[in-house]
């Protein structure tokens, strides 16, 4: 790793006001994609702005179905959290499946959907779930937010503060995960709003990183049921391609993901 | 550079790092704590497993300076004066190593898996939760068998303690 210079910021416009003044910063929080990516030296950052000892940044509010999820909660807290657990147990549920019991005690949500990792766990929910990502510049629809393979619509000094959304109906995530690095080979995210709205967040498998299957959530609309989307065309020209698996069969991947998630969230 | 300084095994400790140390590195080269191993360096293999303010984490993909002020406890601290910790018994008493490399981690690893899930752990948990703790020798059997006896024995610890 190369040399660095850490400080912790206090609010989020003292992180801002902290990255614009850094040669070449980077926020911090969990620092578990950061620092493998620093250690491999595939990032230099003049200046790391941990994000993570903001107060109230950490913190997760329910509210009947209105739920509020600090930037810096770890995957741990977002697993454990009773009260989430009774509004939207899917998102409990996938992210007690993200890496192990360690990673999960310092990766955060914001720094996983920051992040974008084409095969990251959350992204799928973020758009599935309609959430919207709150910044201390602006409100930003996870539909809009999502911009691209490791690309979000972030600016340089923009920090997220937390993601709110309405819990669903029902909701379901179903993972493929990489046997050997437990990322999702092929995840989707199924939430039923109600009044027909349904929506589908993919990740893992296209080479745009996260996205919403439309055509399963037009099939949805009309018959919840997993052969609904018997006749829904994954386009294979698409997926990702590399030694863990081809277009061809990420493609089905996808849909055999959605199947169980359909089921599951019944 | 910096002054970091944070408790560790319950002792204060500070050392002037630079800000790229790795906590595993503070506590092995800084304070002479060297059963923290490092193995894959790659956060995947569980070798360097110490405990920050009670929560399991990979010293190896945490900053020292991102511990500053935290409470560290490492495999040094976790035995008494003259008595190993129940789980370091049951790794003793059950082959649960064979070279040992792995065993600091594993161990820190089971106590935070106790301290979360409680004294009776199923073998199908256990395993699902040693995920992130990788051996290389023993194939796994001896060690889900030690962790299942270290809960037990922690968790009869744990009614004394409360009686
Ligand atoms: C062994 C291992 C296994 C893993 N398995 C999975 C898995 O199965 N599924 C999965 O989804 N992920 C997995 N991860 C990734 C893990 O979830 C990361 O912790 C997460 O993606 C990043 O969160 P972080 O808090 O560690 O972010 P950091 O590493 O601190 O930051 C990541 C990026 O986000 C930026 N950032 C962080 N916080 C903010 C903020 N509030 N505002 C703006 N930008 C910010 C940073 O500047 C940086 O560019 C794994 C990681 C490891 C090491």
């Amino acid at each position: 790793m190369y040399d660095t210079t850490y400080t912790r910021a206090k609010d989020a416009s003292d992180a801002a006001k902290k990255m614009r003044a850094a040669e070449d910063g980077q926020f911090i929080a969990g620092g578990h994609t950061l620092l493998p990516t620093m250690k491999q030296r595939l990032a230099a950052p003049s200046d790391l702005i941990d994000i993570s000892h903001i107060k109230g940044m950490a913190d997760i509010s329910v509210s009947r179905k209105d739920v509020t999820i600090g930037a810096a909660a770890t995957h741990a807290s977002v697993a454990n959290h009773s009260k989430l657990m009774k509004v939207c147990p899917s998102l409990c549920e996938l992210a007690s499946h993200i890496g192990d019991p360690a990673v999960r005690n310092r990766g955060t949500i914001g720094g996983s959907i920051a992040n974008n990792d084409p095969a990251a766990d959350y992204p799928a929910a973020m758009v599935a779930l309609g959430a919207t990502i709150v910044t201390n510049k602006r409100k930003i629809r996870a539909d809009r937010f999502f911009t691209g393979m490791f690309e979000t619509s972030l600016k340089e000094d923009e920090v997220i503060k937390a993601v709110t959304f309405k819990a669903p109906k029902s909701g379901a995530y179903a993972k493929f995960p990489n046997p050997a690095s437990r990322y999702a080979m092929a995840g989707v995210y199924v939430a039923d709003h109600g009044k027909k709205d349904i929506r589908v967040g993919v990740t893992g498998a296209s080479s745009g990183g996260v996205y919403r299957a439309k055509n399963m959530e037009k099939a949805l609309a009309k018959d919840f049921s997993a052969d609904a989307i018997d006749g829904c065309k994954v386009d294979e020209g698409d997926m990702l391609s590399d030694i863990h698996g081809s277009a061809a069969y990420r493609a089905n991947l996808v849909k055999v993901m959605a199947k169980r998630a359909i089921a599951a969230a019944g | 550079m910096a002054k970091v300084e944070m408790t560790v095994n319950g002792r204060m400790t500070s050392a002037n790092v630079e800000d790229r140390t790795l906590l595993v590195d503070y506590l092995r080269e800084e304070k002479n704590l060297t059963g923290t191993h490092v193995g894959c360096d790659t956060s995947q293999c569980g070798a360097c497993v110490v405990h920050v303010d009670g929560k399991a984490v990979k010293s190896c993909t945490v900053l020292a300076v991102q511990a500053a002020g935290s409470d560290v406890r490492t495999i040094e601290g976790l035995a008494g004066d003259d008595q190993l910790h129940p789980m370091q018994e049951a790794f003793r008493n059950n082959h649960g190593l064979q070279c040992g490399f792995c065993t600091p981690g594993m161990i820190m690893s089971a106590v935070d898996m106790v301290n979360r899930l409680g004294p009776k752990l199923s073998e199908a948990t256990i395993r699902a939760e040693l995920e992130g703790n990788i051996c290389r020798c023993t194939g796994y059997h001896n060690i889900v068998k030690s962790i299942a006896a270290g809960a037990k024995a922690m968790g009869k610890g744990m009614k004394k303690a409360a009686e």
